[in-house]
Protein backbone atom coordinates (compact mmCIF):
# COMPACT_ATOMS: atom_id res chain seq x y z
CA UNK A 1 0.00 0.00 0.00
CA UNK A 2 1.32 3.48 -0.84
CA UNK A 3 1.36 6.24 1.74
CA UNK A 4 -1.50 8.71 1.77
CA UNK A 5 -3.05 11.45 3.86
CA UNK A 6 -6.41 11.13 5.58
CA UNK A 7 -9.23 13.39 6.66
CA UNK A 8 -12.64 12.76 8.16
CA UNK A 9 -15.42 14.72 6.47
CA UNK A 10 -18.24 16.18 8.55
CA UNK A 11 -20.42 17.46 5.69
CA UNK A 12 -21.16 16.30 2.16
CA UNK A 13 -19.81 19.58 0.76
CA UNK A 14 -16.46 19.28 2.52
CA UNK A 15 -16.19 15.67 1.36
CA UNK A 16 -16.68 16.75 -2.26
CA UNK A 17 -14.24 19.66 -1.80
CA UNK A 18 -11.57 17.35 -0.36
CA UNK A 19 -11.66 15.21 -3.49
CA UNK A 20 -11.14 18.25 -5.69
CA UNK A 21 -8.33 19.56 -3.51
CA UNK A 22 -6.14 16.51 -4.07
CA UNK A 23 -4.51 14.81 -6.99
CA UNK A 24 -6.00 11.31 -6.73
CA UNK A 25 -8.21 11.41 -3.63
CA UNK A 26 -10.89 8.80 -2.94
CA UNK A 27 -13.72 8.40 -0.49
CA UNK A 28 -13.55 5.60 2.02
CA UNK A 29 -16.74 4.19 3.54
CA UNK A 30 -16.72 0.61 4.86
CA UNK A 31 -13.24 0.21 3.40
CA UNK A 32 -13.86 -3.40 2.42
CA UNK A 33 -13.11 -2.91 -1.26
CA UNK A 34 -10.85 0.12 -1.43
CA UNK A 35 -8.43 -1.09 1.25
CA UNK A 36 -8.31 -4.53 -0.32
CA UNK A 37 -7.37 -2.96 -3.67
CA UNK A 38 -4.91 -0.54 -2.05
CA UNK A 39 -3.08 -3.46 -0.46
CA UNK A 40 -2.71 -4.92 -3.97
CA UNK A 41 -1.53 -1.53 -5.35
CA UNK A 42 -4.47 -1.56 -7.76
CA UNK A 43 -5.86 1.60 -6.15
CA UNK A 44 -3.23 4.20 -5.19
CA UNK A 45 -4.99 7.28 -3.85
CA UNK A 46 -2.83 10.09 -2.43
CA UNK A 47 -5.59 11.04 0.00
CA UNK A 48 -8.56 9.29 1.63
CA UNK A 49 -11.68 11.14 2.68
CA UNK A 50 -13.45 9.19 5.42
CA UNK A 51 -17.18 9.66 4.79
CA UNK A 52 -18.43 7.35 7.53
CA UNK A 53 -19.35 10.27 9.82
CA UNK A 54 -21.58 11.98 7.25
CA UNK A 55 -25.23 12.27 8.30
CA UNK A 56 -26.37 9.75 5.66
CA UNK A 57 -27.22 6.86 7.96
CA UNK A 58 -31.02 6.97 7.99
CA UNK A 59 -33.60 4.73 6.40
CA UNK A 60 -36.74 6.79 5.93
CA UNK A 61 -40.09 6.59 4.18
CA UNK A 62 -40.54 8.92 1.21
CA UNK A 63 -43.70 10.96 0.53
CA UNK A 64 -44.50 8.76 -2.52
CA UNK A 65 -44.48 5.66 -0.32
CA UNK A 66 -40.96 4.64 -1.31
CA UNK A 67 -38.03 4.13 1.03
CA UNK A 68 -34.77 6.10 1.15
CA UNK A 69 -31.60 4.24 2.14
CA UNK A 70 -28.85 6.64 3.25
CA UNK A 71 -25.59 5.90 1.42
CA UNK A 72 -23.75 5.23 4.69
CA UNK A 73 -26.24 2.71 6.10
CA UNK A 74 -24.45 -0.62 6.38
CA UNK A 75 -25.51 -3.59 4.29
CA UNK A 76 -26.39 -5.45 7.53
CA UNK A 77 -28.54 -2.63 8.93
CA UNK A 78 -30.34 -2.43 5.58
CA UNK A 79 -30.99 -6.16 5.25
CA UNK A 80 -32.34 -6.44 8.81
CA UNK A 81 -34.32 -3.18 8.81
CA UNK A 82 -37.99 -4.01 9.56
CA UNK A 83 -39.33 -1.89 6.67
CA UNK A 84 -36.88 -3.44 4.22
CA UNK A 85 -37.70 -6.96 5.44
CA UNK A 86 -41.43 -6.31 5.21
CA UNK A 87 -41.69 -4.28 2.01
CA UNK A 88 -38.51 -5.14 0.09
CA UNK A 89 -37.73 -8.74 1.10
CA UNK A 90 -36.02 -9.25 -2.27
CA UNK A 91 -33.42 -6.64 -1.32
CA UNK A 92 -32.98 -8.10 2.15
CA UNK A 93 -32.50 -11.63 0.82
CA UNK A 94 -30.08 -10.41 -1.85
CA UNK A 95 -27.86 -8.51 0.57
CA UNK A 96 -27.74 -11.49 2.93
CA UNK A 97 -26.59 -13.70 0.05
CA UNK A 98 -23.45 -11.58 -0.30
CA UNK A 99 -20.10 -11.53 1.51
CA UNK A 100 -20.07 -12.48 5.25
CA UNK A 101 -21.68 -11.17 8.42
CA UNK A 102 -18.50 -9.26 9.30
CA UNK A 103 -18.22 -7.67 5.86
CA UNK A 104 -21.92 -6.74 5.80
CA UNK A 105 -21.44 -4.96 9.15
CA UNK A 106 -18.78 -2.80 7.48
CA UNK A 107 -19.92 -2.46 3.86
CA UNK A 108 -22.18 0.49 3.09
CA UNK A 109 -25.05 0.69 0.62
CA UNK A 110 -23.25 3.43 -1.32
CA UNK A 111 -19.90 1.63 -1.33
CA UNK A 112 -21.50 -1.59 -2.50
CA UNK A 113 -22.42 0.06 -5.83
CA UNK A 114 -18.79 1.07 -6.39
CA UNK A 115 -17.08 -2.24 -5.62
CA UNK A 116 -14.81 -3.14 -8.49
CA UNK A 117 -14.65 -6.33 -10.51
CA UNK A 118 -13.16 -9.50 -9.03
CA UNK A 119 -11.40 -10.29 -12.35
CA UNK A 120 -8.17 -12.00 -11.26
CA UNK A 121 -6.06 -10.06 -13.77
CA UNK A 122 -7.46 -6.73 -12.58
CA UNK A 123 -6.10 -7.65 -9.13
CA UNK A 124 -2.73 -8.82 -10.43
CA UNK A 125 -0.57 -5.80 -11.29
CA UNK A 126 1.91 -8.08 -13.11
CA UNK A 127 -0.58 -8.78 -15.92
CA UNK A 128 -2.08 -6.53 -18.64
CA UNK A 129 -5.57 -5.22 -17.89
CA UNK A 130 -7.39 -2.43 -19.71
CA UNK A 131 -9.50 -1.60 -16.69
CA UNK A 132 -6.50 -1.08 -14.41
CA UNK A 133 -4.12 0.22 -17.08
CA UNK A 134 -5.99 1.48 -20.16
CA UNK A 135 -4.38 0.31 -23.40
CA UNK A 136 -2.38 -2.55 -21.86
CA UNK A 137 -4.71 -5.28 -23.14
CA UNK A 138 -7.16 -7.74 -21.61
CA UNK A 139 -5.63 -10.87 -20.11
CA UNK A 140 -8.98 -12.52 -19.49
CA UNK A 141 -10.30 -12.81 -23.05
CA UNK A 142 -7.78 -15.52 -23.90
CA UNK A 143 -7.00 -16.39 -20.31
CA UNK A 144 -8.86 -18.03 -17.46
CA UNK A 145 -12.31 -16.49 -17.54
CA UNK A 146 -14.64 -18.72 -15.53
CA UNK A 147 -16.13 -15.77 -13.62
CA UNK A 148 -16.34 -13.43 -16.61
CA UNK A 149 -19.15 -11.86 -18.61
CA UNK A 150 -21.16 -13.35 -21.47
CA UNK A 151 -23.31 -10.30 -22.24
CA UNK A 152 -22.43 -6.74 -23.20
CA UNK A 153 -18.72 -7.51 -23.42
CA UNK A 154 -16.26 -5.67 -25.63
CA UNK A 155 -12.92 -6.61 -27.15
CA UNK A 156 -11.38 -4.45 -24.43
CA UNK A 157 -12.89 -6.01 -21.30
CA UNK A 158 -15.11 -8.93 -20.29
CA UNK A 159 -15.29 -8.21 -16.55
CA UNK A 160 -18.46 -8.59 -14.49
CA UNK A 161 -19.81 -6.31 -11.80
CA UNK A 162 -19.64 -8.39 -8.64
CA UNK A 163 -22.37 -6.79 -6.51
CA UNK A 164 -25.42 -8.79 -5.46
CA UNK A 165 -27.23 -5.79 -4.00
CA UNK A 166 -27.04 -3.90 -7.31
CA UNK A 167 -28.89 -6.74 -9.04
CA UNK A 168 -31.87 -6.44 -6.69
CA UNK A 169 -31.75 -2.63 -6.96
CA UNK A 170 -31.92 -2.96 -10.75
CA UNK A 171 -34.95 -5.26 -10.54
CA UNK A 172 -36.66 -2.88 -8.10
CA UNK A 173 -35.86 0.15 -10.31
CA UNK A 174 -34.16 2.07 -7.52
CA UNK A 175 -32.86 5.57 -8.18
CA UNK A 176 -29.50 6.84 -6.98
CA UNK A 177 -29.16 10.34 -5.53
CA UNK A 178 -25.83 11.98 -6.14
CA UNK A 179 -24.15 15.23 -5.03
CA UNK A 180 -21.13 16.71 -6.72
CA UNK A 181 -19.20 19.82 -7.62
CA UNK A 182 -22.06 20.78 -9.97
CA UNK A 183 -24.90 20.15 -7.53
CA UNK A 184 -27.34 17.30 -7.11
CA UNK A 185 -28.75 14.85 -9.60
CA UNK A 186 -30.62 11.57 -9.70
CA UNK A 187 -29.78 8.52 -11.82
CA UNK A 188 -31.95 5.52 -12.56
CA UNK A 189 -30.24 2.28 -11.58
CA UNK A 190 -30.15 1.39 -15.30
CA UNK A 191 -28.05 4.51 -15.99
CA UNK A 192 -25.69 4.19 -13.03
CA UNK A 193 -23.35 1.40 -14.17
CA UNK A 194 -22.12 1.09 -17.75
CA UNK A 195 -20.85 -1.45 -20.27
CA UNK A 196 -17.08 -1.56 -20.83
CA UNK A 197 -16.98 -0.48 -24.51
CA UNK A 198 -13.60 1.05 -25.28
CA UNK A 199 -13.33 2.67 -21.82
CA UNK A 200 -13.37 -0.22 -19.35
CA UNK A 201 -11.55 1.92 -16.80
CA UNK A 202 -14.95 3.46 -15.99
CA UNK A 203 -17.34 1.21 -14.09
CA UNK A 204 -20.14 3.77 -13.83
CA UNK A 205 -21.38 7.10 -15.18
CA UNK A 206 -20.46 9.31 -12.22
CA UNK A 207 -18.19 12.32 -12.59
CA UNK A 208 -15.06 12.77 -10.49
CA UNK A 209 -15.91 14.03 -7.02
CA UNK A 210 -19.54 12.96 -7.10
CA UNK A 211 -20.83 11.22 -4.00
CA UNK A 212 -23.88 8.99 -3.66
CA UNK A 213 -26.08 10.34 -0.87
CA UNK A 214 -28.95 7.87 -0.99
CA UNK A 215 -30.56 4.98 -2.79
CA UNK A 216 -34.30 5.51 -3.22
CA UNK A 217 -36.66 2.57 -3.60
CA UNK A 218 -40.01 3.07 -5.35
CA UNK A 219 -43.20 2.19 -3.45
CA UNK A 220 -43.71 -1.18 -5.17
CA UNK A 221 -41.41 -3.69 -3.50
CA UNK A 222 -42.86 -6.88 -5.08
CA UNK A 223 -43.07 -8.29 -1.57
CA UNK A 224 -45.36 -11.23 -2.40
CA UNK A 225 -43.58 -12.99 -5.24
CA UNK A 226 -39.84 -12.60 -5.52
CA UNK A 227 -36.61 -14.56 -5.38
CA UNK A 228 -32.88 -14.05 -5.45
CA UNK A 229 -31.16 -17.14 -6.77
CA UNK A 230 -27.39 -17.05 -6.43
CA UNK A 231 -25.29 -19.82 -7.99
CA UNK A 232 -21.67 -20.03 -6.89
CA UNK A 233 -18.77 -22.37 -6.23
CA UNK A 234 -19.53 -22.69 -2.51
CA UNK A 235 -22.84 -22.11 -0.82
CA UNK A 236 -21.82 -19.08 1.26
CA UNK A 237 -19.13 -16.34 1.29
CA UNK A 238 -18.51 -16.52 -2.46
CA UNK A 239 -19.34 -14.28 -5.39
CA UNK A 240 -22.03 -15.25 -7.89
CA UNK A 241 -21.24 -17.12 -11.08
CA UNK A 242 -24.79 -16.36 -12.14
CA UNK A 243 -27.50 -14.74 -10.06
CA UNK A 244 -31.10 -13.82 -10.74
CA UNK A 245 -33.31 -11.28 -9.00
CA UNK A 246 -36.88 -12.10 -9.99
CA UNK A 247 -40.03 -10.23 -8.98
CA UNK A 248 -43.60 -10.80 -10.07
CA UNK A 249 -46.96 -9.19 -9.55
CA UNK A 250 -49.55 -11.89 -9.97
CA UNK A 251 -53.31 -11.98 -10.26
CA UNK A 252 -54.13 -15.61 -9.84
CA UNK A 253 -51.94 -17.29 -12.44
CA UNK A 254 -51.70 -14.20 -14.61
CA UNK A 255 -48.68 -11.95 -14.52
CA UNK A 256 -49.39 -8.23 -14.20
CA UNK A 257 -45.77 -7.17 -14.00
CA UNK A 258 -42.43 -8.96 -14.09
CA UNK A 259 -38.88 -7.91 -13.32
CA UNK A 260 -35.77 -9.97 -13.96
CA UNK A 261 -32.21 -8.79 -13.39
CA UNK A 262 -29.07 -10.89 -13.74
CA UNK A 263 -25.78 -10.76 -11.88
CA UNK A 264 -22.47 -12.40 -12.77
CA UNK A 265 -23.03 -12.13 -16.51
CA UNK A 266 -22.16 -8.55 -17.45
CA UNK A 267 -20.31 -5.36 -16.53
CA UNK A 268 -23.55 -4.16 -14.91
CA UNK A 269 -26.76 -5.74 -13.63
CA UNK A 270 -28.40 -7.13 -16.80
CA UNK A 271 -32.03 -6.16 -17.41
CA UNK A 272 -34.18 -5.91 -20.51
CA UNK A 273 -37.60 -4.34 -20.04
CA UNK A 274 -38.62 -5.69 -23.50
CA UNK A 275 -37.97 -9.22 -22.30
CA UNK A 276 -39.98 -8.65 -19.12
CA UNK A 277 -42.85 -7.23 -21.18
CA UNK A 278 -43.23 -10.65 -22.83
CA UNK A 279 -44.73 -11.85 -19.54
CA UNK A 280 -47.33 -9.09 -19.14
CA UNK A 281 -50.81 -10.60 -19.14
CA UNK A 282 -49.37 -14.10 -19.65
CA UNK A 283 -49.66 -17.17 -17.48
CA UNK A 284 -46.87 -17.93 -15.04
CA UNK A 285 -45.62 -21.08 -16.74
CA UNK A 286 -42.17 -22.55 -17.35
CA UNK A 287 -42.65 -22.20 -21.10
CA UNK A 288 -43.30 -18.49 -20.81
CA UNK A 289 -40.39 -18.06 -18.40
CA UNK A 290 -38.09 -19.83 -20.84
CA UNK A 291 -39.06 -17.29 -23.52
CA UNK A 292 -38.02 -14.42 -21.26
CA UNK A 293 -34.80 -16.21 -20.44
CA UNK A 294 -33.98 -16.60 -24.12
CA UNK A 295 -34.75 -12.93 -24.80
CA UNK A 296 -32.51 -11.88 -21.91
CA UNK A 297 -29.64 -14.03 -23.13
CA UNK A 298 -29.87 -12.93 -26.75
CA UNK A 299 -26.41 -12.33 -28.16
CA UNK A 300 -24.63 -14.10 -25.28
CA UNK A 301 -21.04 -14.99 -26.08
CA UNK A 302 -18.72 -17.30 -24.15
CA UNK A 303 -14.93 -17.09 -23.93
CA UNK A 304 -14.10 -20.67 -23.03
CA UNK A 305 -14.08 -21.23 -19.31
CA UNK A 306 -17.24 -19.14 -18.86
CA UNK A 307 -19.26 -20.59 -21.76
CA UNK A 308 -21.21 -22.78 -19.31
CA UNK A 309 -23.01 -19.62 -18.16
CA UNK A 310 -24.91 -19.41 -21.46
CA UNK A 311 -26.98 -22.44 -20.46
CA UNK A 312 -26.77 -21.96 -16.70
CA UNK A 313 -28.27 -18.46 -16.83
CA UNK A 314 -31.56 -19.32 -18.60
CA UNK A 315 -32.09 -22.31 -16.32
CA UNK A 316 -31.48 -20.09 -13.31
CA UNK A 317 -33.95 -17.51 -14.65
CA UNK A 318 -36.68 -20.11 -15.11
CA UNK A 319 -36.06 -21.58 -11.69
CA UNK A 320 -36.02 -18.19 -9.96
CA UNK A 321 -39.32 -17.23 -11.62
CA UNK A 322 -40.93 -20.58 -10.75
CA UNK A 323 -39.86 -20.17 -7.12
CA UNK A 324 -41.15 -16.60 -7.07
CA UNK A 325 -44.50 -17.78 -8.47
CA UNK A 326 -44.85 -20.57 -5.95
CA UNK A 327 -44.16 -18.33 -2.95
CA UNK A 328 -47.61 -16.91 -2.59
CA UNK A 329 -50.58 -17.11 -4.88
CA UNK A 330 -53.07 -14.32 -4.36
CA UNK B 1 -2.47 19.97 7.51
CA UNK B 2 -1.64 20.68 3.93
CA UNK B 3 -1.11 17.53 1.97
CA UNK B 4 -0.22 19.68 -1.04
CA UNK B 5 3.21 20.21 0.47
CA UNK B 6 3.71 16.48 0.83
CA UNK B 7 2.52 15.57 -2.61
CA UNK B 8 4.80 16.18 -5.52
CA UNK B 9 3.48 15.28 -8.95
CA UNK B 10 5.65 12.20 -9.15
CA UNK B 11 3.21 9.58 -10.32
CA UNK B 12 0.28 9.63 -7.93
CA UNK B 13 2.17 8.73 -4.80
CA UNK B 14 3.20 11.23 -2.11
CA UNK B 15 6.98 11.34 -1.89
CA UNK B 16 7.34 12.30 1.76
CA UNK B 17 5.67 10.44 4.59
CA UNK B 18 2.48 12.16 5.72
CA UNK B 19 2.33 13.07 9.41
CA UNK B 20 1.05 10.66 12.01
CA UNK B 21 -2.62 10.96 12.85
CA UNK B 22 -3.98 11.16 16.39
CA UNK B 23 -6.72 8.70 17.33
CA UNK B 24 -8.53 8.03 20.59
CA UNK B 25 -10.25 4.71 21.06
CA UNK B 26 -11.19 2.27 23.79
CA UNK B 27 -9.66 -1.18 23.62
CA UNK B 28 -10.96 -3.86 25.96
CA UNK B 29 -12.26 -1.17 28.32
CA UNK B 30 -9.10 0.98 28.42
CA UNK B 31 -9.02 4.33 26.62
CA UNK B 32 -5.96 4.78 24.40
CA UNK B 33 -4.62 7.93 22.78
CA UNK B 34 -2.37 6.95 19.94
CA UNK B 35 -0.54 8.38 16.97
CA UNK B 36 -0.60 6.20 13.89
CA UNK B 37 0.24 6.41 10.22
CA UNK B 38 -3.03 6.72 8.25
CA UNK B 39 -2.48 3.40 6.48
CA UNK B 40 -2.19 1.36 9.68
CA UNK B 41 -5.00 -1.19 9.70
CA UNK B 42 -6.88 -1.80 12.93
CA UNK B 43 -5.39 -5.31 12.84
CA UNK B 44 -1.81 -4.02 12.62
CA UNK B 45 -2.50 -1.48 15.34
CA UNK B 46 -3.62 -4.25 17.69
CA UNK B 47 -0.87 -6.71 16.87
CA UNK B 48 2.15 -4.55 16.09
CA UNK B 49 1.66 -1.50 18.31
CA UNK B 50 -0.41 -2.74 21.25
CA UNK B 51 0.95 -6.29 21.53
CA UNK B 52 -2.55 -7.72 21.40
CA UNK B 53 -1.52 -10.68 19.28
CA UNK B 54 -4.59 -12.78 20.05
CA UNK B 55 -6.25 -11.34 16.95
CA UNK B 56 -4.75 -13.18 13.99
CA UNK B 57 -3.77 -12.18 10.48
CA UNK B 58 -4.77 -14.89 8.03
CA UNK B 59 -5.31 -13.41 4.57
CA UNK B 60 -5.24 -9.63 5.26
CA UNK B 61 -7.99 -9.31 2.57
CA UNK B 62 -11.32 -9.98 4.26
CA UNK B 63 -11.41 -13.57 3.05
CA UNK B 64 -10.86 -15.63 6.19
CA UNK B 65 -12.21 -13.96 9.37
CA UNK B 66 -9.10 -14.67 11.51
CA UNK B 67 -8.88 -10.93 12.28
CA UNK B 68 -12.48 -10.60 13.54
CA UNK B 69 -12.93 -8.15 16.44
CA UNK B 70 -15.96 -6.36 17.86
CA UNK B 71 -16.46 -2.64 17.29
CA UNK B 72 -19.24 -1.22 19.45
CA UNK B 73 -20.42 -4.83 19.85
CA UNK B 74 -20.48 -5.61 16.12
CA UNK B 75 -18.06 -8.01 14.47
CA UNK B 76 -15.86 -6.71 11.67
CA UNK B 77 -12.71 -7.75 9.82
CA UNK B 78 -9.99 -5.62 11.40
CA UNK B 79 -7.68 -6.15 8.39
CA UNK B 80 -10.00 -4.10 6.15
CA UNK B 81 -10.40 -1.14 8.48
CA UNK B 82 -8.03 1.72 9.15
CA UNK B 83 -7.11 2.40 12.77
CA UNK B 84 -7.77 6.13 12.26
CA UNK B 85 -11.34 5.36 11.22
CA UNK B 86 -12.05 3.91 14.68
CA UNK B 87 -11.92 7.31 16.42
CA UNK B 88 -14.18 7.18 19.50
CA UNK B 89 -15.08 3.51 19.06
CA UNK B 90 -15.02 0.66 21.56
CA UNK B 91 -12.98 -2.28 20.37
CA UNK B 92 -13.20 -5.69 21.98
CA UNK B 93 -10.66 -8.36 21.08
CA UNK B 94 -10.30 -11.96 22.20
CA UNK B 95 -8.17 -10.67 25.12
CA UNK B 96 -11.13 -8.65 26.40
CA UNK B 97 -13.86 -11.31 26.53
CA UNK B 98 -13.12 -13.05 29.84
CA UNK B 99 -13.94 -11.33 33.12
CA UNK B 100 -10.81 -12.11 35.15
CA UNK B 101 -10.70 -15.89 35.41
CA UNK B 102 -14.31 -16.23 34.30
CA UNK B 103 -14.31 -17.23 30.63
CA UNK B 104 -16.97 -15.95 28.26
CA UNK B 105 -19.67 -18.60 27.57
CA UNK B 106 -18.43 -18.82 23.97
CA UNK B 107 -14.89 -19.54 25.17
CA UNK B 108 -16.18 -22.21 27.57
CA UNK B 109 -18.25 -23.80 24.83
CA UNK B 110 -15.26 -23.93 22.45
CA UNK B 111 -13.25 -25.82 25.08
CA UNK B 112 -16.13 -28.17 25.86
CA UNK B 113 -16.73 -29.03 22.21
CA UNK B 114 -13.08 -29.21 21.16
CA UNK B 115 -13.93 -26.58 18.56
CA UNK B 116 -10.37 -26.20 17.23
CA UNK B 117 -7.27 -28.07 16.22
CA UNK B 118 -4.34 -25.72 15.50
CA UNK B 119 -6.24 -22.81 17.05
CA UNK B 120 -5.22 -20.18 14.52
CA UNK B 121 -8.76 -19.31 13.44
CA UNK B 122 -10.14 -19.62 17.00
CA UNK B 123 -9.90 -16.02 18.29
CA UNK B 124 -11.70 -14.88 15.14
CA UNK B 125 -14.28 -17.66 15.43
CA UNK B 126 -14.97 -16.77 19.07
CA UNK B 127 -15.27 -13.02 18.45
CA UNK B 128 -17.48 -13.76 15.46
CA UNK B 129 -19.72 -16.01 17.58
CA UNK B 130 -20.02 -13.28 20.23
CA UNK B 131 -21.05 -10.89 17.45
CA UNK B 132 -23.54 -13.42 16.10
CA UNK B 133 -25.13 -13.75 19.55
CA UNK B 134 -25.28 -9.93 19.99
CA UNK B 135 -26.93 -9.56 16.57
CA UNK B 136 -29.70 -12.01 17.46
CA UNK B 137 -30.55 -13.24 13.96
CA UNK B 138 -29.56 -16.91 14.31
CA UNK B 139 -32.49 -19.19 15.17
CA UNK B 140 -31.48 -22.57 13.73
CA UNK B 141 -28.32 -24.63 13.22
CA UNK B 142 -28.43 -23.66 9.54
CA UNK B 143 -28.59 -19.99 10.51
CA UNK B 144 -25.51 -20.45 12.69
CA UNK B 145 -23.62 -22.13 9.86
CA UNK B 146 -24.58 -19.40 7.41
CA UNK B 147 -23.83 -16.54 9.80
CA UNK B 148 -20.47 -18.06 10.79
CA UNK B 149 -19.42 -18.56 7.16
CA UNK B 150 -17.15 -15.52 7.33
CA UNK B 151 -14.74 -17.54 9.47
CA UNK B 152 -12.74 -20.15 7.61
CA UNK B 153 -11.17 -23.02 9.56
CA UNK B 154 -8.40 -24.67 7.60
CA UNK B 155 -8.36 -27.57 10.07
CA UNK B 156 -12.03 -28.17 9.34
CA UNK B 157 -13.21 -28.05 12.94
CA UNK B 158 -16.62 -26.86 11.76
CA UNK B 159 -18.67 -29.55 13.47
CA UNK B 160 -17.29 -28.63 16.88
CA UNK B 161 -17.50 -24.91 16.12
CA UNK B 162 -21.18 -25.13 15.17
CA UNK B 163 -21.97 -27.18 18.29
CA UNK B 164 -20.07 -24.71 20.50
CA UNK B 165 -21.84 -21.68 19.06
CA UNK B 166 -25.20 -23.40 19.40
CA UNK B 167 -24.53 -24.13 23.07
CA UNK B 168 -23.19 -20.63 23.79
CA UNK B 169 -26.20 -19.07 22.09
CA UNK B 170 -28.52 -21.00 24.44
CA UNK B 171 -26.44 -20.11 27.51
CA UNK B 172 -26.39 -16.41 26.62
CA UNK B 173 -30.11 -16.39 25.86
CA UNK B 174 -30.97 -17.97 29.21
CA UNK B 175 -28.52 -15.65 31.03
CA UNK B 176 -30.30 -12.71 29.44
CA UNK B 177 -33.70 -13.83 30.72
C1 LIG C 1 -13.95 -11.55 0.83
C2 LIG C 1 -15.04 -10.69 0.27
C3 LIG C 1 -16.20 -11.28 -0.20
C4 LIG C 1 -17.22 -10.48 -0.72
N1 LIG C 1 -18.35 -11.09 -1.21
C5 LIG C 1 -19.33 -10.34 -1.78
C6 LIG C 1 -20.48 -10.93 -2.33
O1 LIG C 1 -20.65 -12.15 -2.32
N2 LIG C 1 -21.41 -10.12 -2.89
C7 LIG C 1 -21.26 -8.76 -2.92
O2 LIG C 1 -22.14 -8.08 -3.44
N3 LIG C 1 -20.17 -8.17 -2.41
C8 LIG C 1 -19.21 -8.93 -1.83
N4 LIG C 1 -18.10 -8.32 -1.33
C9 LIG C 1 -17.88 -6.90 -1.59
C10 LIG C 1 -18.46 -5.97 -0.57
O3 LIG C 1 -19.86 -6.07 -0.59
C11 LIG C 1 -18.02 -4.56 -0.98
O4 LIG C 1 -16.62 -4.48 -0.79
C12 LIG C 1 -18.69 -3.49 -0.18
O5 LIG C 1 -20.08 -3.48 -0.41
C13 LIG C 1 -18.11 -2.12 -0.51
O6 LIG C 1 -18.66 -1.15 0.35
P1 LIG C 1 -17.73 -0.29 1.32
O7 LIG C 1 -18.61 0.66 2.04
O8 LIG C 1 -16.86 -1.15 2.14
O9 LIG C 1 -16.88 0.47 0.22
P2 LIG C 1 -15.37 1.09 0.26
O10 LIG C 1 -14.38 0.00 0.14
O11 LIG C 1 -15.27 2.01 1.42
O12 LIG C 1 -15.43 1.94 -1.06
C14 LIG C 1 -15.46 1.32 -2.33
C15 LIG C 1 -15.42 2.41 -3.39
O13 LIG C 1 -16.62 3.17 -3.38
C16 LIG C 1 -16.36 4.54 -3.22
N5 LIG C 1 -17.47 5.04 -2.39
C17 LIG C 1 -17.90 4.51 -1.22
N6 LIG C 1 -19.02 5.15 -0.80
C18 LIG C 1 -19.29 6.09 -1.74
C19 LIG C 1 -20.32 7.07 -1.88
N7 LIG C 1 -21.31 7.20 -0.97
N8 LIG C 1 -20.30 7.88 -2.96
C20 LIG C 1 -19.32 7.77 -3.88
N9 LIG C 1 -18.31 6.86 -3.81
C21 LIG C 1 -18.31 6.03 -2.75
C22 LIG C 1 -14.99 4.64 -2.59
O14 LIG C 1 -14.35 5.81 -2.96
C23 LIG C 1 -14.30 3.42 -3.17
O15 LIG C 1 -13.73 3.73 -4.40
C24 LIG C 1 -17.07 -9.09 -0.76
C25 LIG C 1 -15.93 -8.49 -0.26
C26 LIG C 1 -14.91 -9.27 0.25
C27 LIG C 1 -13.67 -8.61 0.77
S1 LIG D 1 -11.69 -8.56 -18.20
FE1 LIG D 1 -11.48 -6.35 -17.87
S2 LIG D 1 -10.76 -6.29 -15.76
FE2 LIG D 1 -10.30 -8.38 -16.49
S3 LIG D 1 -8.26 -8.35 -17.47
FE3 LIG D 1 -9.72 -7.90 -19.07
S4 LIG D 1 -9.74 -5.64 -19.06
FE4 LIG D 1 -8.91 -6.23 -17.08
S1 LIG E 1 -7.01 -11.51 8.04
FE1 LIG E 1 -8.79 -10.29 7.96
S2 LIG E 1 -10.19 -11.63 6.97
FE2 LIG E 1 -8.35 -12.76 6.81
S1 LIG F 1 -8.42 -24.71 14.22
FE1 LIG F 1 -6.84 -24.64 12.73
S2 LIG F 1 -7.68 -23.23 11.31
FE2 LIG F 1 -9.34 -23.55 12.60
Amino acid sequence: MNSFTYTRAETVDTAIGEIKAHHTAKFIAGGTNILDLMKENVERPDHLVDITRLPLKQIETLPDGGLRLGALVTNADTAYHPEVQKRYPLLSKTILAGASAQLRNMATDGGNLFQRTRCYYFYDTATPCNKREPGSGCSAINGFNRIHAILGTSEHCIATHPSDMAVALAALEATIRVSGPNGERTLAMADFHRLPGDKPQYDNNLEAGEIVTSIDLPANGFANNYNYLKLRDRSSYAFALVSVAAALELEGDTIREARVALGGVAHMPWRKPEAEALLKGQKATKENFRKVAEALLEGAKGFGANTFKIELAPRAIVRALVMATEMKKK
Amino acid sequence: MSSKVLTKPLGDVPVALPPLQRVTLTINGAEKQLEVAPWTSLLDLLREYLDLTGTKKGCDHGQCGACTVLVDGKRINSCLSLAVMQEGKEITTIEGLAKGDQLHPVQEAFIEHDAFQCGYCTPGQICSAVGLINEGHAKTTEDIQELMSGNICRCGAYVGITAAVEQALKVCQSNAQ
